[in-house]
């Protein structure tokens, strides 16, 4: 049979206790175990100076060459790979071009019929009169759409591998950009009035050489690469807030995306009715005006209108990290 | 037959001209120790030696189609050279904290940097 205890007695037992902290009364931890500021710490010479010592033996002691067994033994092992590499490849090449057949040789693979038959029919198959043009874009045109895709995927791996999503505050893309070009040069003058000056003149050769791809050197990549240094010496000129009025990643994926996928459509079809130059209902036109040789224009402007967007995403990933 | 004579005279003196500034431009880089003194060197090599060799080729050429692209590419080199040197030579400017060493500066310009 159990008797009340005195109210005293009870609280200096541990039920008590209990009861009183689960109460909030009385906190037996309070004063005990509090967590107190961390001073900051003083720099211990001695401490400071043994860690470097060890850090300094350490050092020592792996490129102590004399005495480490290991490292001498992967030195010796790393020169005979290499040496052994190197001279395998030798050897290799050098059996190889045993077997190549002599120069000027009429049978030579370099002097097949396709090559001859690209020279004699490229004006009457393409209608270009730059042969080149009519070859890259005509005759093998699903490779120059693997080049554009190629540089397509490669701006889309820039993207994932630096973008910077953050939008305001320390580590954000804006204050990233502002800390790498701290010292340079901004707002130059001189340099915004060339740029003015320079940059319409700049895109519009661009132009020019991409929509005469199929009559003269130059297209798309040439042309292009043209088009994508304007943009870029602008960008330098004036800025991030100018270029992103009128270019920004939405616009690039837009671009890219449409002009890909117009060059696969039209080469498609072009291959569906035949491929060969059958008929496809493309009219070829008379060679040597402007609106010419079926396709190749327009897949000239698809293919310069994704090497421009592609030169200046590379150098705006690269300068900011995200446009 | 005189106009030829003097056509051609004018020419090679222009390429000569030319070809000289271009042999002080190597020069004067190798051997000032400086970046500004190199720059300035280097940025009048590429004006006047470049338009130099250009207008000795134009003279010689007569004037056709070639002539006005020669001329383009000589107004095309002026813009891009000098705004080029002219960056590069204040990024140094801005970057370089022992300037006074080797130039003169104005202190209350270098403030508004």
């Amino acid at each position: 049979m159990s008797r009340p205890v005195p109210e005293e007695e009870y609280g200096k037992r541990v039920s008590g206790a209990f009861k009183l902290w689960m109460r909030g009364v009385r906190d037996p931890y309070l004063g005990n175990v509090e967590v107190s500021p961390e001073t900051a710490g003083e720099e211990d010479e001695t401490l400071l100076k043994g860690y470097q010592e060890e850090t300094d033996r350490m050092i020592q002691r792996i490129h102590d060459i004399e005495n480490n067994r290991r490292y001498r033994l992967f030195q010796k092992f790393y020169r005979a790979a290499a040496a052994i590499c190197c001279l395998t490849l030798v050897v290799m090449l050098l059996i190889t071009v045993a077997y190549l057949p002599p120069v000027g040789n009429a049978d030579n693979p370099a002097h097949n019929e396709v090559a001859a038959k690209y020279i004699e029919d490229g004006l009457q198959d393409t209608g270009a009169v730059n042969i080149v043009t009519g070859m890259i874009l005509d005759y093998r045109a699903f490779d120059t759409f693997g080049e554009s895709n190629v540089l397509f995927i490669a701006t889309c791996t820039v993207l994932i591998l630096m973008r910077n999503d953050k939008k305001e505050g320390k580590g954000s893309a804006e204050e990233e950009e502002r800390l790498d070009s701290f010292y340079e040069p901004k707002d130059d003058r001189i340099l915004q009035t060339v740029a003015m000056i320079l940059v319409p003149f700049i895109i519009l050769f661009g132009i020019y050489v991409i929509l005469n791809g199929h009559l003269s050197p130059g297209g798309g990549f040439s042309g292009g690469a043209i088009i994508g240094s304007a943009l870029i010496l602008y960008l330098n000129a004036f800025g991030f807030e100018k270029t992103e009025r009128f270019f920004t990643a939405k616009t690039y994926k837009i671009i890219s995306f449409s002009a890909l996928s117009f060059y696969c459509i039209a080469k498609s079809y072009s291959f569906y009715t035949g491929a060969h130059h059958l008929e496809s209902g493309i009219p070829l036109g008379t060679p040597g005006s402007i609106l010419s040789s079926g396709l190749i224009l327009p897949l000239n402007i698809c293919v310069g209108l994704v090497v421009a967007c592609t030169m200046y995403a590379f150098f705006a990933l690269f300068r900011k990290g995200g446009f | 037959m005189v106009f030829e004579w003097i056509r051609f005279i004018l020419g090679t003196g222009l390429l000569v001209v030319g070809t000289v500034t271009f042999l002080l431009e190597i020069f004067g880089v190798f051997k000032f120790k400086y970046v500004l003194n190199r720059m300035h060197v280097a940025a009048m090599g590429d004006t006047l030696g470049i338009s130099a060799s250009l207008a000795g080729l134009m003279i010689l050429f007569g004037f056709r189609f070639v002539t006005l692209k020669l001329a383009l590419v000589i107004i095309f080199l002026w813009c891009a050279s000098p705004v080029s040197s002219h960056l590069i030579s204040r990024l140094e400017y801005v970057t370089d904290k022992n300037l006074n060493e080797f130039c003169e500066v104005k202190t209350e310009n270098k403030g508004n940097e």
